[in-house]
């Protein structure tokens, strides 16, 4: 009899009984803390079902409420219950009614006997710890805390926030390093002892008493004062979320924790008859075991924790729905945007296909449809190019499509012809890459041959809804990748400008472009502008008029007049 | 003044939730009981609430569903069913029945049928409010029910979980005959990612919508498509009340089962299966019926295309695999439920 067990119990107390027992009947001793929120008869009835098992004893019995002194009362209460009653013991494993071993309690037994003078407590100064909640690392020991974190929250903080601005701070009893960690330990009956019957225990314990979870910071502390020997990790398995509340164990975590070779587990869900029936039956088959290895549970739960905490980037659902999105990535992947090129070149699309691959679209935004590639009227995910479902949720339009097509490179252009409503989002996301000629749906008017009375009306609209796009360029809050160029400083230089675009696209390489796009024939188009500046509609987003090639200086005037 | 509209708007809602639960209640003597079995509801008994009318095909595969999910109980209101549902559902031991005439669309679609029979029953149990062509699933349901969901939605302090309707559909006609009888062998796929959200601010409920029926039928006018958010999960409290079928309820906060600050919260799914062969049929008794809609006439259109037998499939297509798929796909989520 070397191993005793302190237990804290306040609930289903079947699976409690279970455990007390399965220790018992293996030579271990246990001391149960039942909390004092139990009702009296409640409590009778649980005590009254070991009358005849002189291994497991009851200790007093206290109210105890997450994160007060309370739970270190109560478990000082067990332990010298436990310590008094069974002089024998070496270890003490201080567990609760949830905790499940994993393992058989002899080979505990077996390992804590060829470790007889360690104390295996979690105890990490509190430069090292990052996993609690609050951000009240070194703060849980120098602050006051008489306010319940759970039922009064507001107090809490506006408390601590009332101690930080006033520089109010306690002052650290002598002796003593403030240590944090799991609140699970198992340790040897002489640190226990020096803890319990320190000749200063009631000055540490009233400092304690005003300190936030002293259960993951009395035990801790006090051992790095009267260990010899401490192994700074914890023989049970508990896992929490972000907010500081355990995971819990199913029946179908059974491979995942028999694999973790670790003692005890905390927490178990109580019906989880399936991992109680396995880890309680200790003729199951014995595996070669190794020292506690709980990396791969480790790491399932941070991802759980993480996808808690952050989400899937670009995600849109009931399950994840952002409210102040600004500043954030605001969808799944990268994709580009390209503005006027098209305008500008023959058969641009199919170029930019060749040059970056992907998926390249038409005008996603056009007015009487989206323009998928390959003119498809439905794709990934059932997105229907339909221009009124698109327009009821024009952003959410986009994020669908690049949620649905993850692992394609989307590239879609957009002019100021399209539908506008999801700018802002290209211009806020830092997935987005836009390339911008400014200017360029002159182009195809010029093209046309029209006259420019027929031309000049809808040239100031398409130019005022340009104005707007790249003045959002401008604002605070922009993201995205922008390469902006009046189209006649676009013409002036255009082969390396491309260039430079597809490089940061495909990733910058020693390849030179040598398939060119065909620009289209400008010829006499310095003139068709300055026929519409004359006309009414005078160019602010083309540039310097003069860069154009065939400019020839007051040629404008004299056809226009 | 931000501040005094969010008052004014709380302290409407308020009243509105007052006025729905007197509503309600004042309804209760057109709820006639037929089986009362509550009195073997035991504390923690976790409870379905549904209304039905003509579900014989779906009922047993509903039962059987949520019975294997760990339902203790189910506290179902008959609407005027003529097809053998209610003997049926008489039978059941874990059913209690009660049955009225009166009009559905009056009722609120069912609402204040079942709000009266939750506050009554409901009070303090998880409570699972369906449609029979509602299958609810959520992560981790083949290996642990729905008690393991409670209890950790208990333990993490959430009251609700919200859930997203996804219709599923055939791979042919609508109306073309199945071959087995289980609603999710014949129906087998879904739409995967062209759902939309919007957030009420005063109600804080998520409108998604989307879908198979928004691409097919609603295509012209968006607004109008079927809502597909769901609060199907709720501790109830007596207090409490749907608003319009189950898609939000009072008070607000109840309707904040998604997460604001990028991270996800724990989602389920409920698998529609209204496109099974007898769509055709049904639809065309509801435009005769006019008492699935608040304003009917708007959706003669939508009724009359499903009485013709379309074809939602396409090869864009998804077919339905489970909850880790779906979960995948972000139609729902664990949300740190390891």
């Amino acid at each position: 009899m070397t191993l005793g067990f302190v237990m804290l119990v306040h609930t289903a107390f079947d699976r409690a009984e279970q455990v007390a027992r399965y220790f018992a009947d293996h030579d271990c001793p246990v001391a149960i803390h039942v909390d004092g929120k139990v009702p009296p008869r409640r409590f009778r009835a649980f005590r009254d079902r070991f009358a005849n098992e002189p291994r497991i004893v009851f200790s007093a019995r206290s109210r105890v409420e997450w994160g007060t002194w309370s739970i270190v009362k109560a478990t000082q209460v067990g332990a010298e219950r436990l310590l008094g009653a069974f002089p024998d013991l070496r270890h003490v494993f201080l567990a609760s009614g949830s905790c499940l071993p994993l393992r058989p309690v002899g080979e505990l037994v077996a390992y804590l006997d060829a470790n007889p003078e360690t104390d295996f407590i979690e105890s990490v100064t509190t430069d090292h710890v990052a996993w609690t909640v609050d951000g009240l690392e070194a703060e849980r020991f120098t602050l006051r805390f008489p306010f319940s974190w759970r039922r009064q929250r507001r107090l809490f903080d506006a408390y601590v926030k009332f101690q930080r601005r006033l520089g109010l701070k306690r002052r650290i009893p002598e002796g003593i390093v403030p240590h944090l960690g799991s609140q699970w330990w198992c340790l040897t009956r002489r640190t226990l002892d020096s803890i319990l019957s320190a000749p200063d225990r009631r000055a540490t314990d009233a400092y304690f008493s005003k300190v936030w979870i002293p259960d993951e910071s009395y035990f801790q502390s006090l051992a790095r004062r009267y260990s010899t020997t401490i192994e700074s990790r914890s023989l049970t398995l508990s896992k929490f979320d972000i907010y500081g509340k355990p995971h819990v164990f199913y029946d179908d975590h059974l491979p995942l924790l028999q694999r973790s070779d670790c003692f005890v587990a905390r927490k178990v869900w109580p019906r989880a008859e399936g991992l109680y029936r396995t880890f309680l039956d200790d003729t199951r088959p014995t595996v070669k075991r190794t020292e506690p290895n709980p990396g791969r549970i480790d790491r399932v739960f941070s991802k759980a924790n993480k996808r808690r905490a952050s989400g899937r980037a670009g995600l849109y659902s009931q399950a994840r729905f952002p409210l102040s999105p600004q500043g954030s990535v605001l969808t799944c992947a990268r994709y580009n945007v390209f503005c006027g090129l098209d305008d500008l070149y023959e058969e641009f699309d199919g170029w930019l296909d060749r040059q970056i691959g992907g998926c390249v679209h038409g005008h996603l935004y056009a007015s009487e449809r989206a323009e998928f590639a390959g003119g498809a009227r439905i794709v990934a995910g059932c997105l229907s190019d339909s221009a009124t479902l698109r327009d009821y949720r024009p952003t959410q339009f986009l994020t669908n499509l690049l949620w649905s097509t993850k692992g394609q490179r989307q590239t879609f252009f957009f002019g100021p012809s399209d539908k506008q409503e999801v700018s802002g989002l290209l211009v806020h996301d830092p997935n987005a890459t836009l390339v911008v000629v400014s200017g360029a749906w002159t182009v195809p008017m010029f093209l046309s041959g029209q006259p420019i009375e027929a031309l000049k009306l809808e040239a100031a609209r398409l130019q005022r809804v340009e104005l707007e796009f790249l003045r959002s360029f401008r604002l605070p809050g922009v993201a995205a990748r922008i390469h902006h160029w009046p189209l006649a400083d676009f013409v002036a230089q255009p082969v390396e400008k491309l260039q430079n675009v597809i490089d940061e696209i495909n990733g910058a390489g020693p390849r030179r472009l040598t398939d060119l796009p065909k620009m289209r024939e400008l010829g006499g188009f310095a003139d068709f502008l300055l026929r519409l500046r004359n006309g009414g509609v005078q160019p602010k987003v083309i540039g310097d008029v003069a860069l154009f090639p065939d400019f020839v200086k007051g040629g404008g005037d004299r056809r226009g007049g | 003044m931000n501040g005094t509209a969010a008052l004014w708007a709380a302290y409407r809602l308020r009243w509105r939730r007052r006025f729905l639960l007197a509503r309600s209640f004042a309804r209760h003597a057109r709820l006639l009981p037929r089986i009362d079995r509550t009195g073997f509801i035991r504390d923690g008994a976790i409870l379905v609430f549904a209304t039905v009318r003509n579900e014989l095909a779906r009922l047993p595969g509903f039962l059987t569903h949520h019975r294997d999910l760990g339902v203790d109980h189910f506290l179902i209101v008959d609407n005027a069913s003529t097809d053998g549902a209610t003997p049926f559902l008489a039978d059941q031991s874990d059913v209690s029945l009660w049955s009225t005439d009166d009009g559905y669309r009056d009722a609120r679609f069912g609402v204040d049928w079942l709000t009266c029979l939750q506050a009554r029953y409901g009070h303090g149990h998880w409570c699972l409010t369906l449609d029979a062509d509602e299958l609810l699933i959520y992560a981790h349901h083949e290996s642990r029910d729905l008690r393991a969901l409670t209890d950790w939605l208990d333990l993490t302090g959430r009251p609700a979980m919200g859930a997203l309707m996804l219709d599923l559909y055939p791979g042919g006609s609508l109306n073309a005959p199945g071959r087995s009888t289980d609603p999710l062998d014949h129906l087998t796929w879904f739409d995967a990612g062209n759902y939309v959200t919007t957030r009420h601010p005063d109600r804080r409920e998520l409108r998604i919508q989307g879908g198979p029926r928004a691409r097919a039928f609603f295509a012209d006018d968006p607004r109008r498509a079927p809502t597909l958010s769901k609060v199907p999960l709720v501790r109830w409290n007596r207090r409490y009340a749907y608003i319009a079928s189950t898609h939000a309820l009072l008070p607000p906060r109840l309707n904040e089962v998604y997460a604001t600050d990028g991270g996800e919260t724990p989602t389920g799914a409920l698998l529609h299966t209204k496109f099974l062969p007898d769509i055709g049929v049904r639809s065309a008794e509801e435009l005769s019926r006019r008492q699935m809609r608040a304003d009917p006439d708007l959706y003669d259109d939508y009724y009359e295309a499903l009485c013709a037998g379309p074809t939602l499939w396409h090869p864009t297509s998804t077919r339905y695999e489970g909850w880790r798929q779906l979960e995948a796909l972000g139609l729902m989520s664990r949300g740190g439920w390891e």
